[in-house]
Protein backbone atom coordinates (compact mmCIF):
# COMPACT_ATOMS: atom_id res chain seq x y z
CA UNK A 1 0.00 0.00 0.00
CA UNK A 2 1.62 3.47 -0.75
CA UNK A 3 0.70 6.63 0.92
CA UNK A 4 0.73 10.04 -0.59
CA UNK A 5 3.63 11.92 1.33
CA UNK A 6 1.78 14.17 3.57
CA UNK A 7 -0.22 11.21 4.93
CA UNK A 8 3.00 9.65 5.94
CA UNK A 9 3.82 13.11 7.74
CA UNK A 10 0.61 13.12 9.46
CA UNK A 11 0.99 9.77 10.51
CA UNK A 12 4.74 10.23 11.62
CA UNK A 13 3.74 14.07 13.46
CA UNK A 14 0.40 12.67 14.83
CA UNK A 15 1.77 9.16 16.71
CA UNK A 16 5.36 11.52 17.54
CA UNK A 17 3.21 13.39 19.63
CA UNK A 18 0.70 11.24 21.01
CA UNK A 19 3.41 9.34 22.57
CA UNK A 20 3.57 12.05 25.00
CA UNK A 21 1.00 14.62 25.11
CA UNK A 22 2.68 17.01 27.73
CA UNK A 23 5.31 17.48 25.40
CA UNK A 24 5.88 20.15 22.59
CA UNK A 25 7.75 19.60 19.21
CA UNK A 26 7.99 22.37 16.21
CA UNK A 27 7.66 21.29 12.87
CA UNK A 28 11.59 21.60 12.80
CA UNK A 29 12.07 18.88 15.46
CA UNK A 30 9.74 16.56 13.96
CA UNK A 31 11.48 16.76 10.51
CA UNK A 32 14.84 16.25 11.83
CA UNK A 33 13.40 13.20 13.78
CA UNK A 34 11.96 11.73 10.60
CA UNK A 35 14.64 12.98 8.38
CA UNK A 36 11.63 15.05 5.91
CA UNK A 37 11.05 18.43 4.83
CA UNK A 38 10.05 21.13 7.45
CA UNK A 39 8.11 22.95 4.95
CA UNK A 40 5.71 20.12 4.29
CA UNK A 41 5.16 19.01 7.35
CA UNK A 42 4.45 22.26 9.01
CA UNK A 43 1.54 22.37 5.95
CA UNK A 44 0.55 19.25 7.10
CA UNK A 45 0.45 20.33 10.96
CA UNK A 46 -2.09 23.02 10.11
CA UNK A 47 -4.30 20.32 8.96
CA UNK A 48 -3.56 18.06 11.87
CA UNK A 49 -4.66 21.41 13.97
CA UNK A 50 -7.45 22.46 11.99
CA UNK A 51 -9.20 18.67 12.72
CA UNK A 52 -8.17 19.63 16.84
CA UNK A 53 -5.85 16.43 16.97
CA UNK A 54 -2.90 19.34 17.52
CA UNK A 55 -2.69 22.57 19.18
CA UNK A 56 0.20 24.95 19.17
CA UNK A 57 2.57 25.95 16.55
CA UNK A 58 2.47 29.95 16.71
CA UNK A 59 5.85 31.42 14.30
CA UNK A 60 8.49 29.31 13.40
CA UNK A 61 9.78 27.92 16.20
CA UNK A 62 6.18 27.46 17.71
CA UNK A 63 5.58 24.03 19.72
CA UNK A 64 2.77 21.48 18.65
CA UNK A 65 1.67 19.18 20.94
CA UNK A 66 -1.08 15.92 21.20
CA UNK A 67 -4.91 16.97 22.11
CA UNK A 68 -6.73 14.23 20.42
CA UNK A 69 -7.52 10.97 22.14
CA UNK A 70 -5.36 8.37 21.91
CA UNK A 71 -7.99 5.65 22.40
CA UNK A 72 -10.80 6.87 20.30
CA UNK A 73 -8.63 7.89 17.13
CA UNK A 74 -7.86 5.87 14.47
CA UNK A 75 -5.20 5.46 12.01
CA UNK A 76 -7.65 5.81 9.48
CA UNK A 77 -9.14 9.25 11.10
CA UNK A 78 -5.38 10.39 9.90
CA UNK A 79 -5.45 8.88 6.60
CA UNK A 80 -8.73 10.11 5.78
CA UNK A 81 -7.70 13.71 6.11
CA UNK A 82 -5.06 13.62 3.49
CA UNK A 83 -6.21 10.68 1.55
CA UNK A 84 -9.23 11.16 -0.75
CA UNK A 85 -12.21 8.87 0.04
CA UNK A 86 -12.63 5.87 -1.35
CA UNK A 87 -16.24 6.66 -2.62
CA UNK A 88 -15.26 9.87 -3.83
CA UNK A 89 -13.21 8.93 -6.84
CA UNK A 90 -14.18 9.40 -10.35
CA UNK A 91 -14.65 6.59 -12.48
CA UNK A 92 -11.81 5.42 -14.44
CA UNK A 93 -11.84 4.77 -18.55
CA UNK A 94 -12.37 1.53 -19.12
CA UNK A 95 -14.10 0.82 -15.76
CA UNK A 96 -17.92 0.47 -17.61
CA UNK A 97 -16.70 -3.00 -19.58
CA UNK A 98 -17.03 -6.30 -18.57
CA UNK A 99 -13.66 -7.05 -17.53
CA UNK A 100 -13.31 -2.88 -15.97
CA UNK A 101 -15.86 -3.83 -13.94
CA UNK A 102 -14.39 -7.42 -12.34
CA UNK A 103 -11.10 -5.29 -12.03
CA UNK A 104 -12.92 -2.72 -10.22
CA UNK A 105 -14.37 -5.19 -7.59
CA UNK A 106 -11.06 -6.24 -6.91
CA UNK A 107 -9.47 -3.30 -6.44
CA UNK A 108 -12.81 -2.23 -4.49
CA UNK A 109 -12.38 -5.36 -2.12
CA UNK A 110 -8.66 -4.60 -1.77
CA UNK A 111 -9.88 -1.17 -0.45
CA UNK A 112 -12.26 -2.54 2.15
CA UNK A 113 -9.46 -4.74 3.91
CA UNK A 114 -7.32 -1.76 3.91
CA UNK A 115 -9.38 0.77 5.39
CA UNK A 116 -10.61 -2.20 8.08
CA UNK A 117 -7.28 -2.73 9.14
CA UNK A 118 -6.84 1.09 9.68
CA UNK A 119 -9.87 1.42 11.26
CA UNK A 120 -9.19 -1.01 13.77
CA UNK A 121 -5.58 0.68 15.15
CA UNK A 122 -5.89 3.26 17.41
CA UNK A 123 -3.10 5.20 18.07
CA UNK A 124 -3.12 3.87 21.60
CA UNK A 125 -2.55 0.49 19.98
CA UNK A 126 -0.25 1.57 17.26
CA UNK A 127 2.06 2.96 20.54
CA UNK A 128 1.61 0.12 22.99
CA UNK A 129 4.87 -2.45 22.85
CA UNK A 130 3.74 -5.82 22.87
CA UNK B 1 -29.41 -18.85 30.74
CA UNK B 2 -27.96 -15.71 31.70
CA UNK B 3 -25.32 -15.63 29.12
CA UNK B 4 -27.98 -16.67 25.96
CA UNK B 5 -29.81 -13.62 27.40
CA UNK B 6 -26.92 -10.99 27.36
CA UNK B 7 -25.74 -12.53 23.80
CA UNK B 8 -29.28 -12.20 22.61
CA UNK B 9 -29.55 -8.54 24.14
CA UNK B 10 -26.80 -7.40 22.65
CA UNK B 11 -26.39 -9.57 18.89
CA UNK B 12 -30.69 -9.40 18.82
CA UNK B 13 -30.33 -13.23 17.86
CA UNK B 14 -31.54 -15.81 20.84
CA UNK B 15 -29.53 -19.16 19.91
CA UNK B 16 -29.65 -21.10 23.37
CA UNK B 17 -28.67 -24.12 21.38
CA UNK B 18 -25.19 -22.71 20.48
CA UNK B 19 -24.68 -21.71 23.94
CA UNK B 20 -25.99 -24.54 25.37
CA UNK B 21 -23.09 -26.58 23.28
CA UNK B 22 -20.29 -24.10 23.61
CA UNK B 23 -20.09 -25.38 27.02
CA UNK B 24 -19.20 -29.01 26.36
CA UNK B 25 -16.53 -30.17 27.96
CA UNK B 26 -12.89 -29.74 27.03
CA UNK B 27 -13.98 -25.79 25.52
CA UNK B 28 -12.99 -22.86 27.86
CA UNK B 29 -16.12 -20.76 28.89
CA UNK B 30 -15.05 -18.02 31.42
CA UNK B 31 -17.51 -15.49 32.75
CA UNK B 32 -16.75 -12.38 34.65
CA UNK B 33 -19.00 -10.94 37.64
CA UNK B 34 -19.52 -7.57 38.61
CA UNK B 35 -19.56 -7.13 42.61
CA UNK B 36 -22.89 -7.40 42.91
CA UNK B 37 -22.85 -11.08 41.07
CA UNK B 38 -24.67 -10.10 37.90
CA UNK B 39 -23.02 -11.48 34.98
CA UNK B 40 -20.61 -8.54 33.21
CA UNK B 41 -19.09 -10.54 30.54
CA UNK B 42 -17.93 -13.63 29.15
CA UNK B 43 -15.38 -15.07 26.81
CA UNK B 44 -15.22 -18.64 25.20
CA UNK B 45 -12.75 -20.61 23.01
CA UNK B 46 -11.15 -24.18 22.37
CA UNK B 47 -8.32 -25.32 21.06
CA UNK B 48 -8.55 -26.76 17.86
CA UNK B 49 -5.37 -28.28 15.57
CA UNK B 50 -5.21 -28.84 12.13
CA UNK B 51 -8.00 -27.29 11.02
CA UNK B 52 -7.96 -25.49 7.62
CA UNK B 53 -4.08 -26.95 7.33
CA UNK B 54 -3.41 -24.86 10.42
CA UNK B 55 -1.49 -26.19 13.56
CA UNK B 56 -2.45 -25.98 16.84
CA UNK B 57 -4.34 -22.64 18.00
CA UNK B 58 -6.78 -21.20 20.82
CA UNK B 59 -9.91 -19.85 19.18
CA UNK B 60 -11.27 -17.14 20.43
CA UNK B 61 -15.32 -18.03 19.59
CA UNK B 62 -16.80 -14.98 21.36
CA UNK B 63 -17.00 -12.64 23.78
CA UNK B 64 -19.87 -10.06 24.99
CA UNK B 65 -19.37 -7.88 27.65
CA UNK B 66 -22.45 -5.87 29.30
CA UNK B 67 -22.24 -2.54 27.68
CA UNK B 68 -22.53 -0.70 31.21
CA UNK B 69 -19.20 -1.97 32.09
CA UNK B 70 -17.49 -1.50 29.32
CA UNK B 71 -14.23 0.38 28.83
CA UNK B 72 -13.28 -0.58 32.82
CA UNK B 73 -10.37 -3.87 31.31
CA UNK B 74 -13.48 -6.50 31.62
CA UNK B 75 -12.99 -7.73 28.30
CA UNK B 76 -9.37 -7.58 28.66
CA UNK B 77 -9.06 -9.34 31.55
CA UNK B 78 -11.54 -11.80 29.86
CA UNK B 79 -9.53 -12.71 27.61
CA UNK B 80 -5.58 -12.68 29.47
CA UNK B 81 -7.85 -15.59 31.59
CA UNK B 82 -8.52 -17.69 28.26
CA UNK B 83 -5.00 -16.71 26.57
CA UNK B 84 -3.41 -18.28 30.32
CA UNK B 85 -5.38 -21.45 29.48
CA UNK B 86 -4.50 -21.88 25.80
CA UNK B 87 -0.70 -21.44 27.55
CA UNK B 88 -1.15 -23.85 30.15
CA UNK B 89 -2.19 -26.37 27.54
CA UNK B 90 0.32 -25.96 25.71
CA UNK B 91 -0.64 -24.05 21.95
CA UNK B 92 1.60 -20.90 21.58
CA UNK B 93 -0.93 -18.75 19.14
CA UNK B 94 -4.39 -17.46 19.96
CA UNK B 95 -6.97 -16.59 16.94
CA UNK B 96 -9.89 -15.93 15.95
CA UNK B 97 -12.66 -14.53 13.41
CA UNK B 98 -14.05 -10.92 13.07
CA UNK B 99 -16.54 -9.40 10.92
CA UNK B 100 -14.56 -6.75 9.16
CA UNK B 101 -17.18 -3.84 9.25
CA UNK B 102 -17.28 -4.77 13.29
CA UNK B 103 -14.67 -1.63 13.98
CA UNK B 104 -15.36 -2.02 17.76
CA UNK B 105 -14.21 -5.62 18.35
CA UNK B 106 -12.04 -5.49 15.80
CA UNK B 107 -10.38 -2.57 17.75
CA UNK B 108 -10.80 -4.78 20.92
CA UNK B 109 -8.38 -7.75 19.32
CA UNK B 110 -6.05 -5.08 17.66
CA UNK B 111 -5.67 -3.27 21.55
CA UNK B 112 -4.74 -7.01 23.01
CA UNK B 113 -1.78 -6.83 20.23
CA UNK B 114 -3.49 -9.16 17.84
CA UNK B 115 -2.68 -9.12 13.98
CA UNK B 116 -3.61 -10.40 10.92
CA UNK B 117 -3.05 -13.87 10.51
CA UNK B 118 -1.95 -16.94 7.84
CA UNK B 119 -5.77 -17.40 6.92
CA UNK B 120 -7.79 -15.54 4.80
CA UNK B 121 -11.15 -16.25 5.27
CA UNK B 122 -13.63 -16.18 1.50
CA UNK B 123 -17.01 -16.66 0.67
CA UNK B 124 -19.38 -17.40 -2.21
CA UNK B 125 -23.20 -16.62 -2.39
CA UNK B 126 -24.93 -19.73 -3.62
CA UNK B 127 -28.43 -18.03 -3.56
Amino acid sequence: MKLQTATRLGLYAVLELARDPERTLSSADLAERYGVSSHHLAKVLRTLSAAGLVRGGRGASGGYRFTGNRRRTTLMDIVALFEPAPGSRGKEPGEETEIGGALQRVLTEVDEIAEATLRSISLATLLKKH
Amino acid sequence: MAISALDARLTGAAKPDYWHEMLAPGRHFLVAESANGALAGFVAGEIRAWEFGQPPAGWVFAIQIDPEVRLKGVGSQLFEALVARFKAEGVTRVRTLVDRKDHLILSFFRAQGMVAGPSLQLDKDLS
